[in-house]
């Protein structure tokens, strides 16, 4: 199996990266390098093996945990936005995308 | 200057806590004597953060617990964490471009944690780019020298954590492991370092690379530093970490002196491949002769998907990594592009200029891997693997108490020896993925030296929850070997 410049111009787009051709170029080569290790674990046969999520869950259960839905801490808004590219009037500002 | 002879940064936690509280030396005086040591040796690179006005007030803070007699069991105790874990009073930015200045409202867990022990902050340390690679070449701001060979790097992603405990520019240091990111520095580095089972310290504030593998740990030059680190760093986390295990810390000195007769040590055979180098592996037979000579007895035993490891670590870290940073959009915190037309676009330079070139592959990859109609053939099937991986380790456990191997197949490479290759870096992992992804504690230990005079490390691999015996194993050979307490020329 090989990628294609289509297949990474699609998953670049998923990801959300802007790629430059070069760079895109160079990915496509590393990725099919790296798949190429990776047909070795395809060819396991895993029939009737569940899927090993957290770790410890191998030899014990391990519930994920919900927490009561009650405020733990008083507002942190302008903690929380200090460090945000753009904030006003105690919002993040995006550029517009609704017409 | 104190009353022993021994300058400051030659003492072990264990002792410079004993120092600080006999009040022998105040805690200021220990963050000044390592402030200057950091400053003497700031070409290292190690450091990312440090503010000497923060340091000194929690020094002058931990001093006065002291005289008023409520110290914690580390207080005035120095120390630096990887720049994964956030913080209050340093900037926090996991080695990328993306958190350029970034201050977290809040401190990790572990931060939490040790301060409460009475831990002094001297600063951040240098790691890959969100703890990805295996060299600290990734770093986004500066690579980090190996003390021992300044030409060769100090391995990774906890390579700032490695080489300022081998330098004495801190006493002990936090590192994060996700496929063997403590335990390789920490080997490439001649130092100490452990990662407890999957869950028993909190990842809450750990910026988040690989979830179901990130995992914290102390770094040291002794084993009985990291299990005093162990103890203030571990333990349940419930409303803050939905992974963290409801498992107390413990007294995990408790057993450092036990006798090693008739312990089981399994050697794993694919350990000892074509791959490993001739150096490390008579660096690695010898400390285990030196085991035998403690009494414990040697086991051959298999894991046979060693190789294995790789493949399947590289599809579920990179799948989770990729999930884990979507989070930097531009919009939130960090860094965000200056010139876009719309939000897509706003998403796709942001991170296109935030991010390194390691980063994304790992995002591409992990990104390809999730897609519709790939997401069965490879991270579930990774999944699946890596439970037969873990069934692997506790079948070998069958046949003995812990496992010992090396850490890595080579001594610390030189700076830019593996070129534009992430393979080879990925390759070099071997031996420290099947762990990571069982979620079982592990440790490397110094055993030695190898090619051009540079350490190597013992690994040991425990069951879940056997750190007290990992611990047991690393003193034990710490009190007939000097390999943990040699020095690097210059420091």
């Amino acid at each position: 199996m090989s990628l294609t410049p289509q297949d990474i111009a699609r998953i670049a787009n998923l990801a959300r990266l802007e790629l430059q051709p070069d760079e895109s170029e160079r990915l496509l080569t590393q990725i099919n390098g790296f798949f190429n290790i990776v047909e070795t674990m395809r060819a396991v046969d895993t029939s009737g093996i569940e899927p090993l999520a957290h770790p410890v869950a191998a030899i014990q259960d391990v519930a994920l945990r919900l927490r009561d839905d009650v405020a733990s801490e008083p507002d942190q808004r302008e903690a929380n936005q200090r460090s945000a590219p753009s904030v006003e009037r105690g919002l993040f500002l995006v550029p517009k995308v609704i017409e | 200057m104190t009353q022993n002879s021994k300058p400051l940064h030659d003492l072990t936690v264990a002792e410079l806590a004993g120092q600080l509280r006999a009040r022998q030396v105040s805690a200021v005086e220990a963050a000044q004597h390592f402030l200057a040591r950091a400053a003497s040796h700031a070409s290292l690179g190690a450091y990312l953060a440090m503010d000497e006005d923060v340091t000194l007030a929690q020094a002058r803070a931990a001093d006065a617990r002291l005289a008023a007699g409520t110290a914690g069991p580390l207080e005035g105790v120095p120390m630096a964490h990887k720049d994964i874990f956030v913080t209050k009073d340093f900037p926090s930015t996991a080695g990328s471009r993306m958190l350029d200045g970034y201050r977290s409202p809040f401190d990790a867990t572990v931060v939490r944690k040790l301060a409460e022990s009475g831990v002094v902050t001297l600063g951040k340390l240098n790691c890959d780019e969100f703890a990805m690679g295996s060299a600290n070449e990734n770093s986004a701001y500066h690579p980090v020298h190996n003390p021992w060979d300044h030409t060769r790097v100090p391995g990774g992603s906890s390579g700032g954590s490695a080489a300022a405990v081998a330098a004495r520019l801190v006493p002990a240091a936090t590192g994060t492991d996700t496929g063997g990111s403590i335990r390789q520095p920490a080997s490439f580095c001649g130092i100490t370092g452990i990662k407890p089972t999957y869950g028993r310290a909190s990842r809450y504030g750990m910026i988040a690379f690989a979830s179901s593998l990130d995992q914290g740990g102390p770094m040291a030059r002794t084993a009985e530093d990291c299990a005093l680190l162990l103890k203030a760093m571990c333990g349940p986390d419930p409303d803050r970490d939905s992974t963290s295990l409801d498992v107390p810390a413990e007294d995990f000195t408790r057993s450092l002196n036990d006798s090693l007769d008739g312990l089981r040590i399994g050697v794993p055979k694919e350990f000892f491949g074509d791959g490993l180098a001739p150096d490390v592996r008579a660096t690695v037979d010898a400390a285990l002769k030196e085991y035998q000579k403690l009494g414990a007895k040697l086991v051959e035993i298999t894991l046979p998907r060693t190789e294995l490891s790789i493949p399947v670590y590289y599809i579920i870290a990179p799948a989770e990594a990729s999930s884990n940073l979507s989070r930097f959009d531009g919009v939130k915190f960090g860094h965000r592009a200056k010139n876009y037309t719309d939000l897509v676009d706003m998403y796709k330079k942001t991170r296109a200029e935030g991010f390194g070139d390691e980063v994304k592959r790992r995002i591409m990859i992990g990104t390809y891997v999730l897609s519709h109609g790939y997401y069965d053939a490879y991270y579930l099937q990774a999944q699946k693997i890596r439970r037969m991986i873990a069934d692997d380790f506790q079948q070998a456990f069958k046949s003995c108490d812990v496992i010992a191997g090396p850490v890595a197949p080579t001594v610390a490479w030189k700076l830019g020896g593996h070129g534009n290759d992430p393979l080879a870096d990925y390759l070099a992992d071997i031996f420290t993925l099947p762990a990571s992804l069982a979620g079982l504690p592990g440790m490397s230990v110094p055993a030695g030296f190898g090619e051009g005079g540079m350490p190597v490390g013992l690994q040991l691999i425990g069951n879940y929850f056997s750190e007290a015996r990992l611990l047991n194993l690393a003193h034990q050979l710490q009190q007939v070997t000097d390999f943990h307490s040699r020095k690097p020329e210059g420091v």
